[in-house]
């Protein structure tokens, strides 16, 4: 449980010295006039970040937990035959890369009211990600065809619960990405699917990340 | 606490939620059923987590008539005890307690205590609840499908759970995992809610150092819940691949009748360290919330402010984290490195540090005060004596060598139904009495409401305390019977026989308090807008009960904490948050100088 204890140690120290620093020589018991800055939020966090931001920590944990247990039954069975990763995992890797960059380069279109850059980095992003999506089931297939079956050893069991958990949160995202995308299509401005636009972007570059340590994982077991 | 401060009120610029668009629908389906009210949702929390709560006391009942009658009533054989015991311990943590200390509380009083109009996110709140109640409904199909609902203990320890021989192996055990799965997504939703009301949608000077304590232990209990609660999904989701697509994460080589189960090497450890990462800050998820709402009735209730507000703070994150590192000692005797064991023990018992603080803090606040004593606050004292007890018995099964004898026996039966049960429970009781005038704008009986307590807080103990006797002497937890067991003396019974009867009637004075809800709802006096005279912002609104929005045209803006009661110099004993300095009446010099009379 290493790598869930230091998740939740760092997501508690941050918020502890937010805290702290809000708190320290704070006086509650003193009556004072409102100011300005009384909400204590610094300026630009919108409430869809701050929502964001909790469910990529829900999140986090959710694969930190995993990640975790992968660890323990590692080294707690003697049952353990390392798998060997499908070289389709390299060029899945490489679409969800594009797939983030591409909304990253939406989110810059959006901003700048560039409504053409903004539905090709939206329609670039949304197609590699669904090909990412079907480059990891075409994985699975192939790991069937070799015999590596579900249930035959435990690392290939983990294997396929990682690879399903983001997947199922890429789809969850892809249905944001679909929501907005059909928002632009009826019309909307750049500056009004900004938001949703800025919460899918930073949603996939989270995923590339838990991505690439699921993958390195996979490669160092 | 004197009133300091700047009498100028500078304009601030508008908080990110004054102008948020509130759904007001005009239909009954949409006012009452499909509601984005986080009152209306709430109350549907509530009233479903109620309705399920009852569903486990009554299975408690038919465990306790059978503790206390053996083999008295045909319906209850040791499969259906089992399954008793299993749905009764998961409903009353999840279902009921988590659920209505998040769910009913949190969305009730974290907009109002905040000064906010609604949650951050209506239509999420909304689908949080209807997740809810779909989980309620898979869980109680589990009692209808053949083989009923699982009999594997709260816990579903594989490989029990899922091994031929277990009550429930068929339709029960995957209705119970389904349900906890849609559960954890609905509180995921609703969850994600109260963090962000809390962070913002604070009006204009409710500082973090301002906010009620109930808040400060909902927010925490909600963090920890989102951090926790998907330990539980893992462990679900592996145990769900164990048992439908035949993968050995938990499930270990094992022969049944002399077949292999084909399964191979997986370990029922994994899964325990998964259930207790979201199962003992599971303890702290329920006990937060009950720590809040006590501190704010405490302080109400005996005109005095909060003993130590930036302790009491403090104290709960600290209890939140080190929550986080105390899993294993559910775990002693099932096999661990020592130097693990001695590490979990002493985190146990540091633990209790953070806790005494709050206790203490507690009893200071009543040193002294102007003590009420009604029906909430009769509640909220006997919670404090409750969690006390109860949590001494923790001491004892923190330590290693004494929780070796211990575990399996009544007195862990004893200890956590005296610290995680019957001490939230009466926080809840406390609580719906003291916030019932403000739901509904009439005041509950009193003299219904001292009955209910008095029997209840003697009754509860009537029916625990004597289980940690029975633990010393070594009764084994969950056994149907007892049979010709030597060492365990016939007394014993005669206790058995005692504390069944205590917990009918505990049961039984439930209707007095439900008579005395739906009664007061058509027949009690009204209640005005504050009628406790409590200073945090729910109780300073413009129509009581509080329409959708909650407030007028304008926010409250807060000038001040939530404990200025009895504050030297200020004519009132009580000054709500949203009153400016200015608008302070006072006494005059010569009988400023001593304490305000109330």
């Amino acid at each position: 449980m290493t790598v869930t204890l230091i998740f939740i140690a760092v997501m508690m120290a941050i918020f502890g010295g937010w805290l702290f620093s809000h708190s320290i020589g704070v006086r509650p018991w003193e009556a004072q006039a409102a100011g300005e800055s009384s909400r204590q939020m610094p300026v630009g966090v919108s409430a869809p970040r701050v929502g964001l931001g909790v469910f990529l920590a829900v999140a986090t944990s959710l694969f930190a937990l995993t990640i975790s247990a992968y660890l323990m039954r590692h080294d707690m069975g003697h049952d353990w035959q390392p798998l060997a990763v499908p070289g389709l995992l390299w060029w899945n890797s490489a679409c969800l890369v594009l797939g983030s960059v591409a909304l990253q380069t939406a989110w810059q279109g959006a901003r700048r009211d560039d409504a053409q850059r903004l539905r090709l980095g939206l329609l670039v992003g949304g197609g590699f990600t669904i090909a990412f999506i079907l480059g990891q089931s075409l994985a699975w297939w192939q790991l069937q065809a070799a015999g590596h079956y579900l249930a035959a050893n435990p690392a290939n069991a983990f294997f396929f619960l990682l690879t399903a958990l983001h997947a199922v949160h890429l789809l969850g995202g892809l249905f944001a990405w679909s929501r907005s995308l059909f928002r632009l299509q009826q019309g909307a401005a750049p500056r009004e699917v900004l938001p949703s636009i800025e919460l899918c972007a930073l949603y996939w570059h989270f995923l590339l990340v838990v991505w690439g340590i699921l993958f390195a994982l996979l490669l160092t077991t | 606490m004197a009133d300091h401060g700047q009498h100028s009120v500078p304009h601030a610029q508008p908080g990110e939620f004054d102008n948020m668009e509130l759904v007001h629908p005009k239909t009954f389906l949409g006012k009452y059923v499909w509601s984005q009210d986080a009152k209306v949702i709430a109350i549907q929390y509530g009233i479903t987590a109620i309705a399920i709560g009852l569903v486990a006391l009554v299975l408690s009942i038919l465990m306790r008539l059978q503790l206390g009658f053996p083999n008295t009533f045909a319906l209850i054989d040791p499969s259906s005890y089992l399954q008793y015991v299993t749905m009764h311990g998961m409903i009353m943590v999840v279902y009921l307690l988590t659920a209505l200390f998040l769910g009913a509380f949190g969305n009730y009083l974290i907009p109002l205590m905040c000064g906010a109009r609604d949650m951050a996110f209506p239509y999420l709140n909304m689908l949080s609840y209807w997740f809810y109640l779909v989980a309620v409904l898979i869980l109680m199909a589990s009692f209808f499908v053949p083989g009923g609902a699982t009999g594997a203990g709260w816990t579903l320890y594989p490989p029990q759970a899922i091994s031929p021989g277990t009550p429930g192996i068929n339709g029960g055990i995957l209705l119970m995992l389904g349900s906890l799965s849609v559960f954890i997504a609905g509180f995921t939703m609703g969850g994600l809610n109260y963090v962000v009301t809390v962070l913002q949608a604070r009006t204009r000077g409710m500082t973090l150092m301002r906010l009620p304590l109930t808040i400060w232990g909902i927010f925490m209990a909600t963090v920890m819940a989102l951090l926790a609660f998907p330990a539980l999904l893992v462990a679900i989701l592996m145990m769900l691949c164990d048992m439908l697509l035949g993968t050995s994460f938990f499930m270990p080589e094992m022969l049944n009748l002399g077949e292999q189960s084909g399964h191979e090497g997986g370990s029922p450890l994994l899964y325990q360290h998964l259930f207790w990462f979201f199962g003992h800050p599971e303890v702290y998820i329920v006990a937060l919330p009950a720590f809040g709402i006590v501190s704010d009735i405490l302080a109400t209730h005996a005109r005095k402010n909060i003993f130590g507000y930036r302790m009491m703070v403090w104290a709960i994150i600290i209890i939140a984290v080190l929550s986080f590192v105390v899993w294993a000692h559910h775990m002693f005797i099932s096999g661990m490195n020592p130097y693990f064991g001695f590490l979990f023990a002493t985190t146990t018992l540091i633990i209790a540090v953070p806790t005494a603080i709050k206790v203490y803090n507690w009893v200071l606040t009543l040193w002294r005060g102007n003590i009420r004593m009604t029906v909430p606050m009769l509640f909220a004292i006997g919670f404090i004596f409750t969690f006390v007890n109860g949590g001494l018995s923790g001491l004892f099964l923190g330590n290693v060598t004494v929780d070796v004898p211990l575990a399996d026996t009544y007195f862990v039966v004893g200890h956590f139904h005296m610290v995680m049960a019957v001490a939230p429970v009466l926080v809840v009781f406390g609580a719906i009495y003291h916030w019932y005038p403000k739901i509904t704008g009439r005041m509950m009986d009193d003299a219904l409401g001292k009955i209910h307590f008095w029997v209840t807080f003697l009754g509860t103990y009537a029916i625990f305390y004597p289980m940690h006797f029975m633990g010393f002497a070594g009764v084994p937890r969950r056994y149907y019977g007892y049979g010709e067991t030597a060492y365990i003396p016939d007394s014993i019974q005669t206790l058995n026989a005692f504390m069944s009867v205590a917990a009918i009637i505990v049961a039984l004075v439930q209707l007095v308090f439900f008579y005395n809800l739906v009664r007061s709802y058509f027949r009690g006096r009204e209640a005005g807008p504050n009628p406790w005279q409590a200073t945090t912002l729910e109780w300073q609104t413009e129509h009581t009960p509080p329409r959708h929005g909650n407030f007028g045209a304008e926010l409250p803006v807060v000038y001040r904490w939530a404990y200025d009661y009895a504050v030297p110099g200020a004519k009132q004993d009580f000054i709500p948050q949203n009153m400016a300095p200015e608008e302070v009446e006072r006494l005059d010099d010569q009988s400023a100088s001593g304490r305000a009379t109330p």
